[in-house]
């Protein structure tokens, strides 16, 4: 039997229909090609991935990573994936925090979570004792949840629940985690929901084992250097500083803010609701996961998360919102209800522009509540968009809304966006690090010549990351090279920058092949026509025009040729051969 | 992509890193859908197979001019397993330089899974890329550095210990006939005080060509700054001082704004530096000298030794200008806390093992000057303390 160095060895699977708790102990080779986190969870879902989220055989899959628990930096990440109940696509969130790192300790690589309670439950995970317990607190908001569950359980416990939103049916519903490091976007809380699955708790007291203590020290030293030389992580301007707020004032002078529902890119406010802003208002404390040494979170004195940067951008410039303490308020509420931040905003700006009807805060946090309520509101942009009438009014990719980068502004974050196979998402690429921050260096962002290699390999590099389960930002900072280093120390294994892309590229296509199976095909790696029709905000020595279409479609066609993709976007027979993705 | 691969091939060229023309020019491949290279050599028959062995989109290859070949050819000899330099460029950013004995595409590639640059003994540097040609620019260029200071720093420490031998001196010589003669010349950079944006950008634009042009920075790096009322102008992160238009940022010191995100990882120091002097603008590169002499010292039984780049705790200097350790960035132990007082109190300070800043007022010519002074005092200096051993 294998030594389990950075891994328990158990994966284990719940099911609420029956409440048993089943260890498994997965073979060595499942852990080498899909090694842990966001692969390791595709892995499991791809015999259900045509199950609707209603359906109790769908698994909600909460995985971490060989790094997951040990000095690694960054490494107390997790993945939580499942099918979309918004898209219908394969999607995933990356957890922080405390809990991935605490359910290693607790002796679990994976929780597997299928069938549906009777009755809303909790899970309970205290080392190797396991619980399904009925629970009174459906209903109530995810504040008043993980505070209920902190007055009874020990202090280094973990906790994740939904609120009303995922009760109600919203397709927007996300998950909280200790507090402050969900995020998770897709509807992946309706999942919860429809399981009836109100919370998790952990608690893990265990040690994960490492190969060679001493050379994760040396390789932990490496990755620490880079970070520290980074500009963008810890400069006085970065995000250890201010959170990834930081990010407001330099999207807006790229002219590349979405506003007014992407008809802009250019905020004439931004100044008034920066990060800059945001901290002579709040006096914000740093926060951060376990095993960060970056701290991007930020507390305001009065206890509310500051809101990073895609939140913050799209409940004022997208919204056509000027008012710091409104856009506070109304991602307070998304974090209280369980609503995508990002999604929620999108959707009131897609309402802003079908109904040409301005926000005040009130009315902000009314539209909030109603889209935690349920109804049109709470079935995303898309689907308020096409029940108006008005499908071109929503800004989304596969029915996800768009992060708070203007495709306009890099064409290689427009290709990224199209092909992503979670939908509108800038995370499976994050081309914003070359095309803006100049990581690891400088691209033109107003050229498709080259991204399509570029965008592949940065999703394969991505998926590594994420399946590792360390933070994609420090990889603004370190690169594969170091973390394989981390990665060979902690296991025992050999890793490489290329053996690493391969598990990436395994992960990527495996999610694409899911896709396809769910009827996605090429018609769906695409853009919202606006921006291909109408300029953004030129200025400040920066032109935006719409994008080239039929440059565009040449890039898809270049993205799919090396992905090993046929015209439809769907995995060629080789393609999986080659990668022991066979059908 | 093609136009990428030539103006990388062009650029290692004007850097002195390569010849322009012939067989021993660069060539740069870059792969998107398409695998396209600067120039047609037969060599590219075996680089192409390493596009088939990673996952990559670019590589840089070149036998490095001399006297660069030589000093690689015979550290690899003495390093088969790989070169591991002590300068900060690499403790930062590439860790070691890999030797491949072999030029074929299966020898490389396994060691190019590693590491992003490797040294192919008799034969050239490898380097590859994910993102852009300009990467393997980049490490190809600092890796030359770095073994060109490695070979000097080596040297003047066996000469001391009494550890060299023949053909160390050998290679010595023929190294030290190779080097070009120092730059004495100066350029008549723009005077100022400059007034406004405009022409603080163009003076900032010139001065970084001209310290390029006098082989005073690697790899094109290095920074600039320039202080407008209370605004800092300085050089992006990863930019070239010789293509600096349209890579400066504007960073207001009163904290209203974070566009400095993208400004180099130094910001910080600059920032510092002007609150606590007079000063108007800085420059810093990475003379090869300057950062030689910055890791010079006698002291082998120093309880610091191995840790002198963040915890040197002597007062070192090279005739008047201090040189202090630090690291890249703003760290516990980053430059950011050492520099600033010593630039404050003398207009110029070395960082241990990573280069040399300057600094003046109005405009970039007084520290211009500076910086090719002391790297020329650096150079006569090494050869200086050389004799006292050889």
């Amino acid at each position: 039997m294998d030594e389990c160095y950075g891994r328990t060895g158990t994966v284990l699977h719940i099911d609420l229909t029956t409440g048993a708790a089943t260890p498994e102990h997965p073979d060595g080779t499942v852990y080498e090609r899909f090694l842990g986190g966001r692969g390791l969870a595709g892995h499991y879902l791809h015999p259900f991935v045509d199950r609707e989220y209603t359906d109790p055989d769908l698994p909600l899959l909460l995985f971490t990573g060989p790094l997951t628990g040990t000095e690694s930096p960054t490494s107390g990440r997790g993945t939580i994936l499942s099918r979309s109940p918004l898209t219908g696509a394969v999607c995933d969130g990356s957890i922080g925090g405390g809990l991935p790192t605490r359910l290693k300790k607790a002796g679990y690589d994976g929780l597997v979570i299928t069938g549906r309670a009777p009755a809303p439950c909790g899970i309970e995970i205290d080392d190797n004792e396991v619980r399904v317990v009925e629970t009174s607190l459906w209903g109530q908001d995810t504040d008043a949840v993980l505070h209920a569950l902190e007055r009874r359980l020990p202090e280094d416990t973990s906790l994740a629940c939904i609120g009303p939103a995922a009760e109600n049916g919203s397709l927007l519903a996300s998950v909280a985690v200790d507090h402050r490091h969900g995020g998770v976007r897709g509807g992946l809380g309706l999942v919860w929901a429809a399981k009836n699955l109100k919370y998790l708790t952990v608690r893990g007291t265990g040690e994960v084992r490492v190969h060679d203590p001493a050379a994760l020290v040396e390789a932990r030293e490496a990755i620490v250097r880079l970070t520290m030389a980074s500009p963008v992580l810890m400069g006085g301007h970065g995000f250890s500083h201010w959170g990834t707020g930081a990010l407001f004032d330099l999207i807006n002078s790229r002219r590349m803010l979405p506003t007014d529902n992407f008809r802009k890119t250019w905020f004439d406010q931004g100044a008034e609701v920066n990060a800059a802003a945001l901290a002579r208002l709040y006096k914000p404390r740093d926060h951060g996961c376990l095993g960060c040494h970056i701290r991007c979170r930020k507390i305001a004195l009065d206890g509310r998360s500051l809101p990073g940067f895609e939140t913050m951008a799209h409940f004022t410039a997208d919204v056509g919102n000027a008012d710091p303490e409104a856009a506070m308020e109304a991602a307070d509420l998304c974090g209280r209800l369980g609503l995508d931040p990002v999604s929620a905003a999108s959707t009131l700006a897609c309402l802003r522009e079908i109904t040409g009807k301005d926000y005040t805060d009130k009315t902000l946090i009314s539209t909030l509540r109603a889209m935690a309520e349920g109804g049109d509101l709470a079935a995303g942009a898309l689907n308020l968009a096409q029940a108006c009438g008005r499908p071109e009014t929503a800004m989304t990719v596969k029915g996800l809304e768009l992060p708070a980068f203007d495709p306009r502004g890099g064409y290689g974050l427009a290709l990224a966006y199209a092909v992503s196979t979670r939908g509108g998402c800038h995370q499976r690429a994050y081309p914003i690090s070359h095309e803006v921050l100049r990581k690891p260096v400088a691209t033109d962002r107003f050229t498709f010549s080259g991204k399509a290699r570029i965008i592949k390999l940065a999703e394969d590099a991505i998926a590594a990351c994420d399946s590792m389960n360390a933070c994609r930002l420090i990889f603004l900072a370190a690169g594969l090279e170091e973390y394989a280093k981390a990665l060979t120390a902690v296991t025992g294994k050999d890793w490489s920058v290329q053996s690493l892309l391969e598990v990436g590229e395994r992960t990527t296509v495996n999610e694409r092949r899911m896709n396809a199976e769910n009827g996605f095909d090429s018609t769906d790696d695409d853009l919202p026509e606006r921006f291909f029709t109408e300029p953004g905000t030129s200025g400040g020595g920066v032109d935006v025009p719409p994008i080239d279409r039929e440059k565009f479609l040449a890039a898809r066609r270049n993205y799919y040729w090396v992905r090993g993709l046929d015209e439809n976007g769907d995995p060629t027979a080789d393609t999986l051969q080659r990668l022991g993705l066979d059908r | 992509m093609k136009t990428l691969c030539e103006k990388y091939a062009a650029k290692l060229a004007a850097q002195g890193l390569a010849t322009g023309h012939g067989p021993d020019a660069p060539l740069v491949g870059g792969l998107d859908a398409e695998l396209v290279w600067n120039r047609e050599d037969p060599r590219t028959d075996v680089l192409s197979g390493l596009f088939s062995r990673l996952s990559i989109n670019s590589l840089v290859f070149v036998r490095p001019a001399e006297p660069y070949r030589t000093i690689l050819d015979f550290l690899a000899a003495r390093n088969p397993d790989g070169i591991r330099p002590e300068d900060t460029e690499t403790r930062t950013f590439l860790h070691d330089i890999p030797v491949c004995g072999e030029f074929t595409a299966e020898a490389m590639a396994a060691r190019l899974k590693r590491r992003k640059v490797i040294v192919i003994p008799g034969q050239g540097v490898a380097a590859c890329g994910t993102v852009t040609p300009e990467q393997g620019f980049v490490s190809v260029s600092s890796a030359v550095f770095a073994t060109f200071v490695l070979f000097f720093s080596d040297y003047l420490n066996r000469a001391r210990n009494v550890t060299l031998d023949d053909e160390y001196v050998d290679v010595f010589s023929r190294v030290v006939r190779l080097l070009p003669a120092p730059r004495t010349d100066l350029p008549g950079l723009a005077t100022g005080p400059f007034i406004n944006e405009e022409s603080v950008v163009a003076a900032m634009a010139e001065a970084g060509r001209k310290v390029v042009g006098f082989g005073l920075v690697d790899s094109f790096f290095g920074n600039i700054s320039y202080r407008l009322g209370e605004t800092i102008h300085i050089s992006q992160t990863g930019s070239s001082l010789d293509e600096l238009e349209g890579c400066i940022d504007p960073c207001p010191m009163d904290g209203s704004a974070t566009n400095g995100l993208t400004a180099s990882s130094e910001l910080s120091a600059h920032e510092d530096v002007y609150r606590r002097s007079a000063f108007d603008c800085i420059l810093h590169g990475h003379p090869r000298f300057s950062v030689i002499m910055s890791m010079d010292c006698e002291r082998d039984n120093c309880p610091n030794r191995g840790r002198c780049h963040i915890h040197c705790t002597e007062c070192r200097t090279v005739d008047g200008v201090p040189i202090v350790p630090g690291e890249v960035g703003t760290g516990p132990t980053g430059l950011c806390h050492t520099l600033p007082p010593a630039m404050a109190k003398n207009g110029a300070a070395m960082v241990h093992g990573h280069g040399l800043f300057t600094a003046g007022n109005n405009d970039f010519n007084k520290p211009f000057a500076r910086l090719l002074e002391i790297e020329n005092r650096c150079r006569d200096l090494y050869f200086e303390r050389l004799s006292q051993y050889v």
